[in-house]
């Protein structure tokens, strides 16, 4: 099968990679570019633990091709903390919450808030909540999900910071 | 009420019972959780399965030949290539099956997605594409799908008799028990139909293996123990030589599937030690739904008497579960007759129970396996009250066992101590004002909107211990290193639990050192010891029984040092934040540190005696059985043009006992409360009537979403059980009485429609059919008429046999090879007969030891009886008949009914 060439920013650092072309945007992140943290739970765009943000905006990626994002700026959960380990707000306001147990879908859940709370944003609560409907979490009941995507909501439009 | 006994008024601490942060979460937030699939080990190969499109037949061909060109294909392996391995399926139980099951299919498919081939190849994409070029013939056969059909269609499994894999109980209704029923003035009986259901962890099965020389081999799997698996594998190989070491950091999800390996991960297994790279196994999501073992399919038809004030008289259940071809669980779930009645006052029980074997994938165990229990039993208290013309509040009140009502003893004979799901019900009901719900709910009926509560209660057996070979008690070790860091080794295993949190906060408040200051290391079956890790929500109490243990045994250790370097008594030593202290001597105090170093590196300075260092293990075995008990209520809407349920509220009101962390606790609560909800209202893993699954997708199976969760309200209980630290487990029972509870309110919602059916899923053509009156549900899919329970068409063989024709000699005197069919698997003895004239004399002899009994001889029939002491105390009553080189017949062990014997001349 012939190869493409591709070149993609990940997480701010440049990545060049030959795929074919029916390799998935997942499994070019995680098995070209080693970026683990990229979680596959259903392969058919379902379950979203697979969310990536590619140019600024959630990306199942398992549902686009490798080459669809060549010339792409892609953040994956791996590249949402500060260097010196500062948890994302998100990140911070999902382990305050309790909102994640085994942690499999947690990637997905994490880039879904943070895409939509990123650029100074101010989504609504029913914005997140809405959003979350395409994360299917099996342990937690959803319960300290919905609860850091309140408190997000809150945040980004100061009505109780 | 606190329990009596030792270290159980542990109830709070500074860590224990605080909602502290988890320890696992930083890494899995960021990306750097170790699941199976972020393992690569060099020279490491792929895997994909050939898998069978049909149900049933035998295979007349595989042609690889095409499949083998395929560039970087490596290998490709049949049953045959793996046959000489001799490995075993073993149960759960680690009993070795009653029917043939091999890893890849030996020459017969027997359901949709059984894997006849394993392809090898450089990439998971070769492999697969090799995987499709491989052709496989097959003589088609008519599958046995469903229940119905497993009773009345050819056996499934060549050379046996029919489909029944298990049974116990009595297949006539007891005479006494069926006057009980008929005489009683309020009959009612009740069937509820439990759909399939597929635990659907959100990380598939996988297994990276590698077989490092001959003697090691190393194993990455998806699982809910190492050491279970270990010891599965140690089993099933046969090969007790083989140093085995099981590594799982990071599992998405269990919930009963991952409990130890299946088909596919041993088949992957075989060929790594065939082919002698490390080889890669994920299933992807359509096999994980076609192929891997499924759960809950299962019709239970429940009668229940009572007076005319709602008290309980007597109760028979009909139960029936299909496990599919090739079950890890090849039982008839007996749990649920040993639970249905426990928590209530319930004079007079009996039972019948069957597995059925079917053309379908296997079954396993799924969060509160015998969860039917509490479903059957809470919806039948209501339909009760409604046809009593009682509260469904009141009706329980009546029948429920109460702390006062104890000790006291089940109709099942199971000793109750301090179950407590009264008491969750009136703090429940001090939570929930029902009579304002009836009063909003009038006003709103006025208005055409349809409100319904449903209230459940139950109890659940947790922690186990000592009654099956893998149910066994925790191994704690524990040490404070030269550094002053508290380090942790545990045997428990978390797939989303949080054991390496809660057994931190356990260590941190039994040593007086800082939450942050201790590490938990569990996941590797090379430290610590066996342990069945997440299982029968037993890990709280008795892995917190143990680090209770252990932290306390090192802490004292700690004190007995710290007070000779002080020249002072034990009794004077204090352990707090890492600092040791010596009562009325601060200038004295040192830090954990200065003492370990001490116990680590200056030999000279410790008391005569002390063993160096600072470490402790402890193995804690729990009492056998302890229980949890809850209460639950919630409010629905029934759109009645729609059929759709909109959950308004629920309110669990549970005893875990002693909760190590209060969000934990609320996060298992929870989880198993939106797998209730994804059972009652969604979930569905349906087949056609070729055996072929109806959901291969999750758009076609509906996983709950956050639109579909309510937010929970918690009340928490918190009496101690007799379990050191007083823990009572909360692992599966939000899974267990949210079910009932959902049920409930949904029929109190449509009740003057008229009953709705406990047919699950509750989809909305199915509620329409009851808000309409006529049926909505699409003839495909429509359950069979509605019936009673399925009577058995198979004729089971008769216990005792006509005596041999006249004049043939019947040889009783020997040993005899025979099975008996328990409630946990078969169990294999050596029978030894004497006879003499009409007396009988013997014994009989099992791995576990040998007893020895009299009895009698009539023709050909022998009868003797047994007494054993655990795990009750029962009399077996054995009824045998031989036939030329056979045996056959049955095994009255009590209260767990009739048990199958059959065996053969030695």
């Amino acid at each position: 099968m012939s190869k493409h060439h591709i070149e993609v920013t990940i997480n701010g650092r440049r990545h060049t990679a030959d795929v074919e072309a029916r390799i998935s945007l997942s499994d070019l992140l995680r098995d070209n570019a080693g970026y683990t943290g990229v979680h596959v739970g259903c392969e058919h765009g379902v379950c979203g633990a697979c969310t990536v943000i590619v140019d600024g905006l959630a990306v199942r990626s398992c549902l686009m091709l490798a080459v669809q994002a060549n010339g792409a700026q892609i953040t994956t959960v791996e590249g949402l903390a500060a260097e010196d380990g500062t948890l994302h707000p998100v990140q911070q306001a999902l382990l305050e919450e309790h909102g994640l147990q085994c942690g499999f879908c947690t990637p997905g859940v994490v880039m879904t808030l943070a895409a939509l709370t990123g650029n100074n944003a101010k989504p609504s609560e029913q914005q997140l909540l809405g959003a979350l409907s395409g994360n299917v979490c099996r342990c937690t009941g959803y319960q300290g999900i919905r609860r850091a995507a309140k408190r997000l909501a809150c945040a980004e439009t100061g009505e109780h910071a | 009420m606190t329990a009596p006994g030792v270290k159980t008024e542990i109830g709070t601490g500074r860590y224990i019972g605080q909602r502290v942060r988890r320890k696992e979460d930083p890494r899995l937030l960021t990306g750097r959780g170790q699941f199976v699939d972020d393992i690569s080990l060099p020279g490491m190969l792929h895997c994909a399965f050939v898998r069978s499109p049909i149900a049933r037949g035998n295979i007349l061909g595989i042609k690889t030949d095409i499949a083998r060109d395929v560039p970087g294909v490596h290998a490709i392996y049949t049953q045959q290539d793996l046959a000489h391995f001799k490995a075993d399926l073993l149960s759960f139980y680690l009993a070795a099956p009653d029917v043939e099951m091999t890893p890849l299919a030996n020459g017969r498919v027997a359901y949709v997605g059984d894997p006849i081939a394993i392809v090898i190849a450089d990439s998971r994409h070769s492999a697969e594409d090799a995987a499709s070029l491989i052709e496989v013939d097959y003589a088609d056969e008519d599958p046995v799908v469903t229940l119905a059909d497993a009773a009345r269609g050819a056996p499934v499994h060549p050379r046996t008799d029919n489909n029944i894999a298990a049974q116990m109980g009595e297949e006539e209704i007891d005479e006494e028990l069926a006057a009980k029923l008929s005489s009683a003035p309020h009959l009612i009986t009740h069937k509820v139909v439990h759909q399939r259901i597929s635990q659907s962890p959100m990380e598939t099965r996988g297994v990276v293996v590698s077989r490092d020389g001959p003697e090691e081999l190393t194993l990455y799997i998806t699982c809910q123990s190492p050491h279970l698996v270990a010891r599965w594998l140690s089993l099933s190989l046969g090969l007790p030589e083989k140093a085995i070491r099981v590594i799982a950091k990071d599992v998405g999800g269990g919930f009963g599937l991952k409990n130890h390996p299946w088909k596919e991960e041993l088949a992957v297994i075989l060929a790594a030690l065939k082919f002698g790279r490390p080889l890669k196994w994920i299933e992807d999501r359509y096999e994980n739904l076609i192929g891997a073992n499924q759960a809950r399919e299962q019709e239970m038809t429940l009668q229940v008497a009572f007076d005319n004030d709602g008290r309980l008289i007597a109760s028979h259940g009909d139960y029936s579960v299909n496990i599919g071809a090739y079950p890890q669980l090849p039982e008839c779930n007996i749990a649920v007759h040993m639970f249905v009645w426990a928590a209530y006052k319930m004079p007079a029980y009996g039972f019948l129970t069957r597995g059925w074997y079917s053309n379908t994938v296997g079954y396993a165990a799924y969060r509160g396996p015998w969860a039917m229990e509490s479903l059957i039993r809470e919806t039948a208290l209501d339909i009760a009250a409604r046809r009593i013309g009682i509260d469904p509040i009141e009706i329980r009140r009546r029948n429920l066992v109460t702390l006062q009502d104890q000790p006291t003893t089940t109709c099942m004979e199971i000793p109750l101590e301090d179950i407590t799901p009264a008491e969750c019900l009136e703090k429940l009901l001090a939570h929930f004002d029902v009579d304002a719900f009836r009063k909003q709910q009038k006003t709103a009926r006025d208005e055409g909107r349809y409100l319904g509560l449903g209230v459940a209660a139950y109890i659940e057996p947790t922690g186990a211990a000592g009654s099956i070979a893998t149910m066994t008690g925790e191994l704690a070790q524990v040490q404070i290193e030269p550094t002053g860091k508290v380090t942790a080794i545990m045997s428990t295993h978390s797939q989303g639990h949080g054991t390496a949190t809660t057994m931190a906060q356990i260590f941190a408040d039994r040593l007086g050192v800082r939450y942050e200051d201790v590490t938990v290391f569990e996941g590797d079956s090379s430290r610590g010891g066996f342990s069945p890790g997440a299982a029968g929500s037993r890990q709280g109490v008795i892995a917190g029984g143990a680090a209770i243990m252990a932290g306390d045994l090192l802490a004292s250790k700690v004190k007995t040092l710290a007070a000779h370097l002080a020249e002072t008594t034990v009794d004077a030593i204090r352990i707090e934040d890492g600092m040791v202290h010596v009562e009325g001597q601060p200038e004295k105090s040192r830090t954990l540190r200065q003492i370990a170093e001490i116990a680590y590196g200056e030999p000279d300075r410790l008391p005569p005696g002390f063993e160096p260092g600072l470490e402790a293990k402890y193995r804690y075995q729990p009492p056998p059985m302890t229980f949890a008990s809850a209460a639950n209520a919630c409010v629905v809407e029934v759109d009645i043009n729609t059929g759709f349920v909109k959950i308004l509220r629920w309110i669990s009101s549970e005893d875990c006992g002693t909760p190590i962390n209060p969000s934990v606790v609320e996060g298992q609560i929870a989880g198993g409360l939106a797998q209730a909800i994804g059972m009652v209202l969604y979930e569905e893993m349906s087949f056609d009537d070729r055996g072929n699954p109806l959901a291969a997708t999750y758009k076609d199976y509906m996983l709950p979403l956050i639109s579909d969760i309510p937010t929970f309200e918690f009340l928490h209980a918190n009496t101690p059980s007799k379990s050191v630290g007083g823990m009572r487990g909360v692992g599966e029972g939000g899974a267990i009485i949210g079910t009932p509870t959902l049920v409930n309110a949904i029929a109190d919602a449509l009740a003057l429609f008229g009953e709705v059916p406990v047919d699950l899923p509750l989809t909305p053509a199915k509620l329409l059919s009851v808000i309409e009156g006529r049926d909505l549900v699409s003839p495909s899919l429509a359950p069979e008429a509605p019936a009673p329970m399925v009577a058995p068409i198979v004729t089971p063989t008769p216990a005792v046999q006509p005596a041999s024709a006249p004049g043939k000699e019947i040889q009783i005197d020997g040993d005899w090879k025979m099975v008996l069919s328990t409630p946990v698997g078969p169990q294999e003895m050596t029978g030894h007969f004497e006879t003499n004239g009409t007396a009988l004399s013997g014994y009989l002899a099992a791995a576990e030891g040998q007893q020895s009994f009299t009895g009698i001889v009539d023709g050909n029939n022998l009868i003797f009886d047994l007494k054993v002491e655990k795990p009750l105390k029962i009399t077996l009553k054995y009824n045998l008949t031989v036939e030329g080189n056979r045996i056959s017949g049955k095994c009255k062990m009590g209260i767990f009914g009739s048990a199958k014997l059959t065996g053969h001349k030695l």
